[in-house]
């Protein structure tokens, strides 16, 4: 699925990103990072309620396709800033990892 | 110069993971005993056991710094020493009001027991002190800061509850006075890896065998609280 195919859905709010065309190849959970860095993989959605700026350094590092913050948590202003300079894609979603991942089953159905 | 043998990071009874028998006088009893010259007792979130400690040590020849082990919200501990106990005590009140509202099980967890300055039970906190506060990294350095204090990044050779662990790596222009390391073996990485910060090696002792002995040590103007804050630059 693409990030556009995502946003689509008004449960996931694009904060900042101008990638919608970006092929979503899997998807990740993961809060410590240094965990995520070793893990991840290149086009992942990486699912976290870190919101430290240094998520946007580890998503570069990796490719990653996006980062969806989950459960709601409130994104340092920095975080948001140092995304938009490295064009990254931050999402945010009410969603817990559980659900963000149930909703995308439902829609692949 | 005075050379100084130190250990910064020694907990008490009052946090939940360290022996009942880390009291006021046990610690400095055993400090003095392995010829250190400057303690920090630090527990996890509180500072309610500072004011007996350094009753204790008053008497005595060593020097205590006013401690705390803060667990930021992202997960992080960092080490915060200050100079008094009137600058720890507020510190402290910050901390408690942002401390998620759980009550300690004993059996679980262990006692968090505050002590009179003769070891007896004054009382026991019944807030969960081994917790994530709702303070992030950001906002307890600059608190430790506003009160004149230092803070380092606690335990960054450890897997839990690092810095490195938790953000991947220090944040660039990370405004700490330093970094804390536990093992001896890995001292030269470290040397050379975090070149930019002062690098101390403390015990994070939860039991009172496992302070350490007179290994490290600085070199202070004049021995006292006022000479180690100023080795370090004073805090910003």
């Amino acid at each position: 699925m693409k990030i556009n195919d995502l946003i689509i859905d008004s449960s996931f709010k694009l904060i900042t990103g101008q990638n919608p065309d970006v092929e979503i190849k899997g998807f990740y959970t993961g809060d410590l990072l240094s965990w995520v860095m070793s893990h991840a993989k290149e086009g992942d959605a990486w699912l976290t309620v870190q919101t430290h700026l240094n998520i946007v350094a580890i998503a570069k590092l990796l490719n990653l396709s996006c980062i969806i913050i989950v459960e709601n948590a409130e994104i340092e202003p920095e975080t948001v800033i140092k995304a938009k300079a490295e064009n990254i894609t931050l999402i945010h979603t009410n969603y817990n990892s559980f659900e963000v991942i149930k909703s995308i089953l439902v829609k692949d159905d | 110069m005075i050379k100084c043998f130190y250990d910064l990071h020694i907990h008490s009874a009052l946090s939940p993971c360290a022996s009942n028998d880390m009291t006021p006088n046990n610690i400095i009893n055993m400090a003095i005993l392995k010829g250190l010259d400057i303690i920090a007792v630090t527990d996890h979130n509180s500072a309610k056991n500072i004011g007996a400690i350094l009753k204790v040590a008053k008497a005595k020849n060593i020097i205590v710094i006013p401690g705390i082990e803060v667990e930021t919200y992202e997960g992080i501990h960092m080490l915060c020493l200050f100079r008094n106990l009137e600058d720890i005590n507020i510190f402290d009140k910050l901390i408690y009001r942002n401390l998620p509202k759980v009550r300690n099980n004993e059996n679980v967890f262990g006692e968090q027991i505050i002590f009179n300055e003769d070891d007896t039970y004054k009382c026991e906190e019944m807030q969960m002190l081994l917790n994530a506060t709702c303070l992030k990294l950001n906002e307890v350095i600059k608190l430790v800061h506003l009160l004149n204090g230092l803070i380092f990044c606690a335990h960054i050779d450890r897997l839990k509850n690092s810095i490195i662990t938790v953000l991947g790596f220090i944040p660039e222009n990370l405004a700490v006075d330093g970094v804390e390391i536990i093992s001896n073996n890995n001292q030269n990485i470290y040397d050379k890896q975090f070149k930019k910060y002062r690098i101390i090696q403390n015990s994070d002792a939860h039991y009172l065998g496992n302070i350490y002995e007179k290994m490290n040590n600085i070199y202070l103007q004049e021995k006292s609280i006022n000479g180690f804050f100023d080795y370090f630059g004073g805090g910003k």
